[in-house]
């Protein structure tokens, strides 16, 4: 493990506490408005570390929430289109043959949309409904895991020891399990990192444009997007969660980086 | 080929999400006695059978009709799209150029000057790029450089001349450049390590010429298959970058419809875009063919 | 006078000496040998007379070339020397040529690099190189592009770039290792034609090229020379001992010590197999007619054959992992399911197979002792985990093996090592039949003999009997009872292993051992002795496939196909069979 992915994780992992702990001792909550603390400087005072918005409301505390729940999204959304994409990308990549190219058909023709206005219209047309973000980010990012599994799949498929064991009468199952899978783990774990960062990118879009998460609960792109608003008076009500998003991001983006160098290496040898 | 089949199939899905939604065009005003809601369903059609919609529609389409729009009564679709979209076009297609020529320098820079601090320089500016989303760079550009600074102007309206372009293009083509640049690098490592790169300097040729006449062509094409997402995903940012700026293009107009449940003017958008998608990436598919010959010979 | 003296060359990438305190000249005009195992230095060294190793390479000592010192020169100057006074000719043509540029542009390149010529000139210079060289139409050739050429063709251009700009030494790194046998002589050939007074530095591992085509040789070992002199003495008295190892393994053309006794017990029969694949567009290729084997058991059997030819095919049908359109395949007295999944375990467990890439055969996530024991797992499932790893001790024993193998990844094997977890993962459920694809050609001189004597061996202990798909002659020569040639999906001939090289009846039976390089300098053989490549298989010739290369060709070659018929002891395919074997007697 080299340094640069320790810093990272290490840092991923200190968000995380931060934002689950963080609320837990200030003494404020994120719906807390108080008309006579608007837009106040972050101060030591009375714990608004980070200020007030516009509403009164501790900023800590909201972004902390903010981040609880974008990073909430974007797991379990890469979850789902993990799930999705391995499953479909093995299947196309093992049956191999007319099943995978009709299969791989259906993702090149969705990859050409353009899917954010889809997922734009989806969110307007049900009412910002909370569950259908994570299905709508789900949908949109499991196309490249699909893709990268698949194409894994066929030239593991093709590779000398997965013939030496059909031909020593290794059943097909076994060979999936034991033979191809553990050797999908590496580019698996990469990608998932990657595909983290886009949807919290994509949520934050969401959230930004207003059709996202709804108030009073809060992610970091609503912040931004409310910060945005500020900008000229408030500036810290903008910067402070656009630095937070932007760390979170640089560090998945860095971490999938390493450990796809990481598992480069120990596949050429 | 698939490109007429996936433009049908974006039409039909996009109908059928937006007919699909609950509510109407016509329920954010007030709330209108049954009998005018009818009239008013029945003038725009809506009373029909959802097929027999959707066939009205298509055959529309192919007649360059995109229907009227719901909002904005006194146009159709067609004509809002037609005035909205010279302006994201000059927008979009400058970012797409800066992003091009900036990005493939950098990359090709990079790689030339591998573990160097310019390299890893360059990377970190990259990863930072593709780090930072278009809604956040723009705001904190606006900030920084408009009103802080005051080097160029922030808003759209009430400037004229090229100045006020150059906020909005960096902001759109920033992360562009950023994900060119990584793309580039590594491609270019990849090929400036292959065999044909060592006889080309087995034969006598100096970097310059190995670039240009060697890897240039070859490192380019993962650029190149880039720029299909890359278009839709200046699209995509030009919503974005549109809002913040107050630039009155197609993204504006396609929040707005979202917004206001004008269903012909977002499906009208919608496939506008995809239309352009396809086109582009059909274009970059001839390109590819053109520059690997190995593709080319059948 | 001497044109290169390398003085105290060495190599060094952190700790470890790649090339270590070499030296070596070569005259004006001399073609000089350089021959060592995998791992032995040459390539550095050719790379370091160029200039050409990667950043983190220190590299000591002198390289003085017509009295220039080309250590510590600038890149501008290097570049200078580069193709116009040293060029080289690397290993894989397909890798070393731009896929993006066709040939003409790459090498009107070297000469406006160079500024000798550019525009129409350079294009003349061009086109009349790649004549030299023997590219048929050549003004076409300069518009075409690599992928286009076949082979043998691809290294004929890499030869005209290398000589395009008059260098007075070409270095040539396995030049001909990625070509077909009788391509090969054809490449060395040119080499020896068309280089004139320029000094050759030849690399290579097979001690049959150096001894045809090369006056002096140099023997590296570990990045040391342990070994200078006139071919011929090294060949005659060497007085190294690894010298002596490598000639030692060298496989000549007359070994004759095949043990193993024969029964009569056939084990495996493929008959009348017809093997084609779809290649989409509705056309089918076809890539093997109407052949047949047969094994019996203790007994190896050798299918030679060069590209295209259809042995991987027929095994691979006769095997059942690919399907085969026509034809049976009977297995100790009953015919099989065409497909491997209809099988039963009996049949599967009876025939296994070893492959060429050592380490591509193995799992890189699996440990040694459980890919041995795999095929225990499956097919013996009542055994307990002591009683396999037993088992799997044993069989490694066998293959040369020791217990501290069980926990290595393939990663951390050798080649050899790997190849031998290989056969040890093949042997364990005791099959009768092996198949060996091409199992030893990745392998060095002194692993591979060793890898044949364990095969050896087992078949004497066991009765096992063995397919050996090969294109090399001398490992054919070493091992195997009976042959086999395939030409184009055909059988040209077959015959016990006396018979065939003692007297070979087909044409391209003939031509092939004739292009085979011996290592005896005196008799070295490795010569041309046919025109052409192997055509493509899809568009195989007419009548007889080989008729267009062939020195006897007649119209009925051209009409019609041959049938395979006995003469004597050889089974052979060509209308002039006994014309051509009486011509001999």
């Amino acid at each position: 493990m080299s340094r640069s992915m320790k810093v990272c994780g290490g840092i991923l992992v200190f968000v995380v506490v931060l934002a689950l702990v963080g609320p837990l001792i200030s003494p404020h909550t994120y719906l807390q408005t108080n008309f006579d603390a608007l837009l106040q400087k972050p101060t030591l005072g009375d714990f608004h570390l980070f200020g007030t918005d516009d509403l009164g409301r501790d900023l800590f505390v909201r972004v902390m929430l903010g981040a609880q729940v974008t990073i909430l999204v974007a797991v379990v959304a890469s979850i789902v289109s993990l799930v999705i994409g391995v499953a479909y990308g093995a299947v196309a990549g093992y049956v191999g043959g007319r099943v995978d190219a009709v299969m791989m058909r259906f993702v090149d023709t969705l990859y050409a949309l353009p899917f954010i206005f889809f997922v734009i219209l989806l969110m307007v047309a049900f009412e910002r409904n909370f569950l259908l973000i994570f299905v709508a980010i789900g949908a949109i990012n499991w196309l490249d895991m699909a893709r990268i599994v698949r194409g894994q799949t066929l030239s593991l498929r093709e590779r000398e020891f997965v013939e030496a064991a059909r031909l020593a009468g290794v059943s097909p199952a076994r060979i999936v399990f034991r033979h191809i899978a553990p050797n999908l783990f590496g580019i698996v774990i990469v990608y998932v990192t990657l595909t983290i960062p886009q949807a919290i990118l994509v949520e934050s879009f969401l959230s930004f444009l207003g059709l996202g998460i709804q108030e009073p609960q809060t992610s970091l792109g609503a912040l931004v997007d409310a910060g945005v608003n500020q900008m000229e008076g408030a500036s810290w009500v903008l910067l402070i969660p656009a630095t937070l998003l932007a760390l979170i991001l640089l560090c998945f983006n860095f971490l999938g980086d390493a450990l796809r160098d990481y598992f480069d290496v120990r596949d050429q040898r | 080929m698939g490109a007429i089949p996936t433009l049908l199939l974006v039409i039909v899905l996009a109908f059928l999400m937006v007919h699909a939604a609950p509510g109407g065009p016509f329920d954010d005003e007030r709330v209108l006695p049954p009998e005018t809601q009818a009239a008013l369903e029945a003038a725009y059609n809506l009373d029909e059978p959802l097929h027999q919609q959707l066939f009205n529609y298509l055959s529309g389409v192919v007649r360059g009709d995109l229907g009227p729009s719901y909002r904005y009564r006194d146009y159709t679709v067609s004509e809002l799209i037609g005035s909205a979209f010279p302006v994201s076009l000059k927008l979009g297609a400058m970012a797409m150029l800066v992003a091009l020529i900036v990005g493939v320098l950098a990359g090709t820079v990079a790689a030339l000057r591998r573990n160097t601090a310019l390299d890893k320089f360059v990377m970190a500016f990259a990863m930072t790029g593709i780090s930072i989303p278009v809604f956040v760079i723009a705001p904190i550009l606006v900030l920084l450089l408009a009103v802080k600074l005051q080097w160029l102007p922030a808003g759209w309206s009430g400037n004229e001349g090229t100045g006020r372009l150059v906020l909005p293009v960096i902001a759109l083509a920033l992360p562009q450049v950023a994900y060119i640049a990584r793309l580039m690098r590594a491609s270019m490592v990849d090929v400036l390590s292959s065999d044909f790169i060592r006889t080309a300097r087995a034969q006598g040729l100096g970097t310059t010429a190995i670039i240009r006449y060697h890897a240039l062509k070859p490192a380019m094409l993962p650029v190149l298959s880039y720029m299909g997402p890359a278009v839709a995903a200046i699209l995509t940012g030009s919503v974005v970058v549109e809002e913040i700026f107050g630039i009155p293009g197609l993204g504006q107009f396609f929040v707005r419809g979202a917004l206001n449940r004008d269903y012909t003017l977002v499906l009208g958008i919608v496939i506008f875009y995809a239309a352009l998608v396809v086109l582009f990436n059909l274009v970059v598919d001839l390109l590819y063919g053109i520059i690997d010959p190995r593709i080319r010979r059948r | 006078m001497s044109l290169l003296t390398v003085d105290q060359l060495s190599v060094r990438y952190g700790d470890v000496a790649a090339v270590d305190g070499l030296s070596f000249s070569v005259s004006k005009g001399e073609s000089v040998g350089l021959v060592g195992e995998s791992g032995s230095g040459k390539s550095q060294t050719a790379l370091a007379l160029l200039g050409l190793l990667p950043a983190n390479a220190l590299v000591t000592g002198s390289i003085d070339f017509a009295g220039e010192e080309l250590i510590g020169k600038s890149e501008a100057a290097l570049n200078d020397l580069r193709a116009s006074k040293i060029a080289m000719v690397f290993q894989d043509p397909m890798q070393a040529l731009n896929p993006f540029m066709s040939i003409g542009a790459q090498l009107a390149c070297i000469l406006s690099q160079h500024r000798i010529a550019s525009g129409r000139e350079a294009r003349d210079k061009v086109i009349s190189m790649l004549e030299r060289v023997g590219l048929p139409d050549a003004p076409r050739q300069y518009t075409t592009y690599p992928h286009e050429l076949s082979g043998g063709m691809r290294q004929r251009a890499m030869i005209a770039s290398a000589l395009l700009a008059g260098p007075d030494l070409l270095i040539a790194d396995e030049p001909t290792t990625a070509l077909d046998v009788t391509v090969q002589a054809q490449i060395l050939d040119l080499l020896d034609e068309i280089r004139e007074d320029t000094s050759l530095l030849l690399i290579t591992h097979d001690l049959g090229v150096v001894a045809g085509r090369c006056e002096r040789m140099l023997v590296l070992e570990n990045g040391r020379l342990v070994e200078e002199g006139s071919t011929r003495d090294v060949f005659r008295r060497p007085q190294h001992k690894h010298t002596a190892a490598l000639l030692c393994a060298a496989l000549t053309l007359d070994r004759a010590d095949i043990p193993g006794r024969r029964e009569d017990e056939e084990i495996l029969a493929v008959n009348g197999a017809e093997v084609s694949y779809n290649i989409g567009g509705g056309r089918a290729l076809k890539a093997v007619r109407s052949v047949d084997l047969t094994v019996d058991a203790g007994e190896t059997v050798a299918v030679v054959g060069e590209s295209g030819s259809g042995k991987t095919s027929l095994v691979r049908a006769a095997l059942g992992l690919i399907p085969m359109q026509e034809g049976r395949v009977v297995f100790c007295g009953s015919t099989l399911a065409p497909r491997l999944k209809d099988r039963d375990q009996g049949t599967r467990r009876g025939m296994q197979l070893v492959f060429q890439d050592p380490a591509g055969s193995l799992n890189p996530q699996m440990r040694v002792e459980s890919i041995v024991a795999e095929p225990l797992v499956v097919h013996e499932a009542g055994l307990s985990k002591d009683e396999r790893k037993k088992q799997v001790v044993a069989m490694l024993g066998k293959t040369g093996l020791g217990p501290e193998y069980l926990r290595r990844y393939p990663h951390e094997l050798s080649g050899g090592q790997a190849q031998r977890v290989a056969i040890a993962r093949a042997l364990i459920l005791r099959p009768k039949v092996l198949v060996c694809d091409e199992a030893v050609a990745a392998l060095d001189g002194t692993v591979r003999e060793q890898v044949l004597q364990l095969l050896r061996q087992v078949q004497d202990e066991t009765g096992l009997a063995i397919v050996f798909i090969t294109h090399d002659l001398a490992v054919v020569r070493a091992i195997s009872h009976r042959v086999l040639v395939m030409y184009l999906g055909g059988l040209v001939e077959a015959a016990s292993n006396e018979t065939l090289f003692s007297t070979p009846l087909h044409p391209y039976t003939r031509a092939l051992l004739e292009a085979v390089p011996v290592p005896d300098p005196d008799n070295a053989g490795g010569r041309t002795t046919v025109t052409g490549e192997v055509p493509s298989v899809m568009q195989p010739p007419g009548g007889c496939t080989f008729h267009p290369r062939c020195r006897h060709v007649r119209e009925k070659c051209r009409a019609d196909r041959p049938e395979t018929r006995e003469i004597g002891p050889t089974t052979v395919s060509c209308h002039l069979a006994e014309e051509l074997a009486s011509e001999r007697r």
